[in-house]
């Protein structure tokens, strides 16, 4: 039987520099294909050269015996491709049925016939184990049930491939088991899934073959069953991993008995953080654990004074809640990296240079003028201690790789030399290389007195970089972890124990 | 999430200018005689008419996330036409407006669309083209209407002893309320408002649609224009300055949030005549003899107007957004 | 995408680029020095130093207020209220100078209060906008919109739309006035120019305001105050309005609050659009502004020196606002 899908020899350039070079790739009839590679392989650009979002430069695509070129995710769709974005693409204002069924509304003497539209709507969400009112806007709901809503709304429309990426990056373990059980659903009715994702199990526990990309080609394919995890892993690198990252850090003997450098206690903010408290000493690294909703990234927010908060004492360089805005934050002597790169940290249009020196400004100044020679010299010298690769410190920073500009973020912070470092989601998009330097980095930094305060989703990551972890239940702190004490298991136990009802708390 | 106070706001931004329609109305009638008189009722209804339809043109630009700043050239350009094609009759004049109307739609919708240019600066140039257009149209003068073919009845005329450019109007917001809330392509106005690129991913027509969006509001404006012509009996190429934040001013006061995504046809006309009501209230004031205020108040007090509404707006939002 | 920036020496030997981004930065120049020889070519007498003059005073009030633009929409924002804050301007002064207002001791105390009040009237009112953005959170456009529509309305209450006739040479000199032959408003506007063009690219100040411009959230978080450097930017856009209001009316011994500033807004708009600003904020030539605005003048006198209408010219106008932002567009990827 032909394959559903067969691109054949696709290259794609951006600006002369080729994103794809003469990649392959086949999907089966009713098979759920993984397609991986690091950042910048070239996965998303097969993907939106397929859905007519890109053109390509050559190569061919036969999808369902036919050759095609679509030149709009809109004749995808109508030819039967319909995908899943990482981001949720929903209309936020409007409701849920119109979410569902805009672009092929029910009409009733050339008018909309709404009820039948919300019936629709909801048939289709039941399929999901998803009941909710389908009036309210989108916006009324968590995360996770717009995620499913995304995907509902991508099945709903006949497809006969489905591609999803990353669909589970804001979804919870049990959110996923469903999102699974549709799949195989999709499956059994003969309907072929692409499945981006950088997390393996998920792989194994619902694809049948995957595709590796590395540099823009397509490497290999293979049953899942038949390649093991270091395989995979070796493959999308392109070289052995070199940098073991299992050595835990000892912790530093002085730090035991120096007093915190930030001290926070009972820390309120609306329904969200309800009591939280946790203490960060010099040169230690400390982790900040919970579920999504937790209150993990409201209350670093709050302790870096991007928020109010509503109660409890921040206390840091041994004055209580002085800090009431970012900039006093950093007057005092703290750093905080957003767990949103683009939306919160990088100025993308800026240089390097000028991202990098952003909060130095008022320090770089002589009576409000910049001084250049000490920027540059600033900027020379971190690019070269965190290795930032770029072709110069005018490049502008959009055009560095998710890694390289969290480097820069994190030298933006370095150049002032804090007392604190707060990092949320270091490590969030960024491909499997940088992330180990920026671990490295970190341990490193504090090994030299920094204190850093540091959420990852990556429970593995955080267990190993941390030498204490502190862990939040709905908005409350449950557990301190530390030495022995300290494993996933004991950090999984405490981010679950006892709550039942997670759906309700887990998003707030 | 307090659910139920963020519908009290909503339900504040949403009727709050109604209910200011209403203390408006009120107050004139108990203040001054002759306010709910049939002629004051309609000769404000007939003058606000050309307002409320470039404001009902703008509001589903506005819905779609952009602004059209061409409006008030467009209705001069719309009335020029009109003018010069007057002595042929009614319909030649109205399409003439209408098809003057649609060309800088259509400009706008091209510039807009398929150039990728922000629509505040597309607009802007179509502006001062549309404008340019109709002063060499008139030949720099106001180009008069012929009063034999029966054109001016499009302005000045009754039907069923209410003025004509009400029921055009009045017809054209119930079209345009059918529409927005009753067909798939009013969804996509909406949906393209609230967010462009999620519209696109899912395969609707968000291009299309939105110049659609400017193609109408360039006819609405056309008509507008006819209707101006008609009822000052003449093409007047240096009018409509300033139509266009007026009816940005109307929109906004209608509660359509001006990024796009949330609006409606019924407030949006609310919003003209709460800015129209000023205007004919000061007129009242004056003749009442106690004060007297120049027609140079009328364009304070509407801005003091539009202050005081996007403020309470402004903190019913921010409101809104601490309840979530 | 970073590894190819690596093996590539540096970013001006790709020769592709560097076309692209010739034309990018230098475009403008390019249009401008183009349109000077076409005239030389065609127009009789433009070499002459008439010429200059005319085509410098038409262009000095709709640079003054486009430089205040262009900081403003450096910062993502945009004001509509120049044209009606200058209106503000050129009605007060003659009020103050023919003392209306106030009794004065002298009249030289008169003309320097002239300058002094309209100027404060205007930051103030500058200041105001930008309560209106940082504090309500109210769209810039729509903040803005408020004093543009008030704001003549006052204009016109303060002189009850009367024509304020004046002849003061004193205080005309910022509209009339020559140093070394050159006109003073065009020195004056050089002289803003080149501060804020300098502002901008050295001091911290200028930093913050392309940092707002280009990812507000961001430098919010990086400590940079973005309520006060907004604050300040619609002040300073403010300052200058009041300032081209004042030379407005110094030029034509005349005040009326009817036409002074009408439509500026818009010119001064288009002028920072022609000159390579990018209007989503972020990024901002300040002498971009003052060559955008002379392109736009020079065509229209180009057109006007030969037998074109004014009308026509306007049409003309349009196309190099449409043309221009395009052209940045099909360079900016």
């Amino acid at each position: 039987m032909a394959p559903l899908l067969h691109m054949h020899g696709i290259s794609k350039h951006f600006a002369g520099i080729p994103a794809l070079r003469e990649a392959e790739f086949i999907v089966e009839k009713g098979e759920v294909h993984a397609l991986i590679g690091q950042n910048g392989a070239g996965k998303s650009t097969l993907i939106k050269l397929l859905t007519g979002y890109y053109r390509r430069d050559a190569g061919e695509i036969v999808f369902d015996g036919r050759q095609v070129t679509f030149t709009s995710p809109q004749e995808a769709q109508g030819a039967g491709i319909s995908t899943i974005y990482q981001e949720i693409n929903l209309v936020p204002y409007r409701s849920v049925t119109e979410n569902i069924c805009l672009g092929r509304e029910k009409r009733r003497f050339g008018l909309l016939d709404w009820p039948a539209m919300h019936q629709e709507a909801k048939a289709l969400l039941a399929r999901f184990r998803i009941t909710i009112d389908v009036r309210r806007p989108l916006m009324a709901f968590p995360t996770a049930v717009q995620q499913m809503i995304a995907i509902a709304r991508a099945i709903g429309f006949d497809a006969k491939l489905v591609i999803m990426d990353e669909p589970t990056s804001s979804l919870d373990e049990r959110e996923v088991e469903v999102l699974f059980s549709v799949i195989r659903q999709l499956k059994g009715a003969g309907v072929s899934v692409i499945f981006v994702s950088h997390k393996l199990d998920e792989l194994y526990a619902v694809c049948d073959r995957v595709t590796i990309m590395r540099d823009g080609r397509t490497v290999q394919t293979a049953p899942m069953s038949s390649i093991s995890r270091l395989d995979l892993v070796t493959t999308m690198l392109g070289r052995e991993l070199t940098q073991a990252l299992q050595e835990r850090p000892s912790p530093q003997p002085e730090s035991e008995t120096a007093p915190p450098a930030l001290a926070v206690s009972h820390l309120v903010i609306g329904q969200k953080v309800r009591d939280v408290s946790f203490s960060v000493r010099p040169g230690e690294i400390v982790g900040l654990a919970g579920l999504l909703g937790a209150g993990r990234t409201e209350t670093v927010r709050a302790v870096f004074g991007a928020d109010r908060s509503d109660g409890g004492q921040v206390t840091f360089a041994g004055k209580q809640n002085a800090i009431g805005s970012p900039a006093d934050a950093i007057r005092a002597g703290m750093g905080f990296c957003s767990e949103d790169r683009k939306l919160e940290g990088i100025i993308p249009d800026m240089s390097v240079r000028e991202n990098l020196t952003l909060a130095l400004l008022p320090q770089l100044a002589r009576h409000g003028i910049v001084d250049e020679e000490r920027s540059r010299a600033i900027v020379d010298r971190f690019i070269q201690r965190l290795g930032i690769r770029c072709s110069g410190p005018e490049q502008r920073i959009r055009e560095l790789s998710g890694g390289n500009q969290q480097k820069v973020l994190l030298a933006r912070w370095l150049c002032m030399n804090p007392k604190l470092l707060i990092l949320d989601e270091p490590t969030r998009g960024i491909d499997v290389g940088a992330k180990a330097e920026i671990l490295h980095l970190i341990r490193e930094l504090a090994g030299q007195g920094l204190g850093v305060l540091m959420i990852s989703s990556e429970l593995e990551e955080v267990v190993e970089a941390a030498s204490r972890i502190f862990v939040l239940r709905d908005g409350r702190t449950v557990a301190e972890l530390e030495g022995d004490s300290l494993t996933e298991q004991s950090v999984m136990t405490a981010m679950a124990h006892g709550s039942g009802n997670e759906r309700e708390t887990a998003h707030g | 999430m307090d659910s139920t106070r963020l519908k009290l706001f909503r339900g504040i931004g949403r009727y709050g200018v109604l209910l200011a329609l209403i203390i408006l109305i009120v107050f004139g009638w108990l203040r001054y005689e002759n306010f709910l008189g049939l002629f004051n009722v309609l000769s404000v209804l007939r003058y606000n008419s050309m307002f409320a339809l470039v404001a009902l043109g703008m509001c589903f630009v506005i819905i779609t996330g952009g602004i059209d700043l061409s409006v008030g050239s467009t209705a001069a350009l719309g009335s020029v036409v009109a003018a010069l094609l007057s002595p042929y009759g009614i319909l030649p004049g109205l399409l003439g407006g209408l098809a003057a109307g649609f060309a800088i739609g259509a400009c706008n919708a091209f510039i807009i669309t398929r150039l990728n240019i922000l629509p505040f600066i597309a607009t802007l140039a179509t502006m001062l083209a549309a404008s340019g257009c109709a002063l060499l149209l008139a030949e720099n003068q106001s180009v008069s209407v012929s009063y034999d073919s029966g054109f001016t009845e499009i302005g000045q005329g009754d039907f069923f002893s209410f003025p004509i450019p009400a029921w055009i109007a009045l017809f054209v917001y119930l079209l345009g309320s059918l529409v927005l809330n009753l067909t798939s392509f009013g969804r996509t106005v909406l949906a393209v408002g609230g967010n462009e690129d999620a519209t696109r991913l899912m395969g609707l027509p968000a291009g299309r649609v939105k110049a659609a969006v400017y193609i109408m509001s360039g006819c609405l404006s056309g008509l507008a224009g006819v209707i101006l012509a008609a009822q000052f009996g003449a093409g007047q190429p240096i009018e409509g300055v300033g139509w266009e934040l007026f009816a940005i001013a109307a929109v906004v006061v209608g509660g359509t949030l001006l990024t796009g995504g949330v609006g409606s046809v019924g407030s949006t006309l609310v919003g003209v005549l709460l800015l129209g009501l000023i205007f004919n209230i000061l007129n009242f004031e004056n003749g009442l003899g106690w004060i007297s205020l120049s027609a140079y108040w009328q364009s304070v007090i509407r801005g003091a107007f539009l202050l005081l509404v996007v403020s309470i707006q402004a903190r019913l939002s921010l409101r809104a957004e601490e309840a979530t | 995408m970073a590894e190819t920036a690596v093996t590539l020496p540096s970013p001006d030997k790709r020769p592709w680029l560097e076309v692209g981004t010739f034309l990018t930065r230098y475009g403008s120049w390019l249009a401008l020095a183009l349109l000077i020889l076409v005239n030389l070519a065609i127009t009789p007498n433009f070499a002459t130093w008439q010429t200059l003059n005319v085509n410098l005073t038409q262009v000095c009030t709709i640079v003054i207020v486009g430089v205040g633009m262009t900081l403003v929409i450096a910062t993502g924002g945009i004001d509509l209220s120049v044209g009606a804050l200058m209106a503000i301007a050129g009605a007060l002064a003659p009020l103050i100078f023919l003392g209306k207002l106030f009794p004065l001791p002298h009249p030289l105390v008169g003309i320097a209060l002239a300058f002094v009040i309209p100027l404060i009237a205007t930051a103030l009112l500058g200041l105001f906008n930008g309560w209106l953005i940082t504090h309500l959170r109210i769209q810039p456009i729509i903040a803005t919109l408020v004093l543009f529509i008030a704001g003549r309305g006052i204009a016109q209450v303060f002189t009850n739309g009367n024509l304020q006739v004046f002849n003061l040479p004193e205080f005309q000199f910022i509209g009339l006035g020559r140093l070394f032959g050159i006109p003073f408003q065009a020195i004056l506007m050089v002289i803003i120019v080149v501060t804020v063009a300098w502002v901008l690219r050295r001091t911290v100040f200028g930093r913050e305001v392309l940092a707002i411009g280009g990812n507000e959230r961001a430098a919010r978080l990086a400590g940079i105050p973005v309520a006060s450097v907004k604050q300040r930017v619609y002040l300073i856009s403010g300052v200058l309005s009041g300032l081209a209001g004042l030379i407005v009316i110094a030029r034509n011994s005349a005040a009326d609050a009817n036409l002074v500033g009408l439509g500026m807004e818009l010119d001064a708009i288009a002028a920072v659009a022609v000159g390579g600003t990018l209007l989503t904020g972020g990024r901002a030539s300040v002498i971009g502004t003052l060559v955008g605005a002379l392109i736009i003048q020079l065509v229209r006198y180009t057109l006007l020196a030969n037998g074109v209408p004014d009308a026509a010219a306007l049409v003309a106008k349009a196309a190099i606002i449409v043309l221009a932002v395009w052209l940045q567009r099909q360079n900016y990827r």
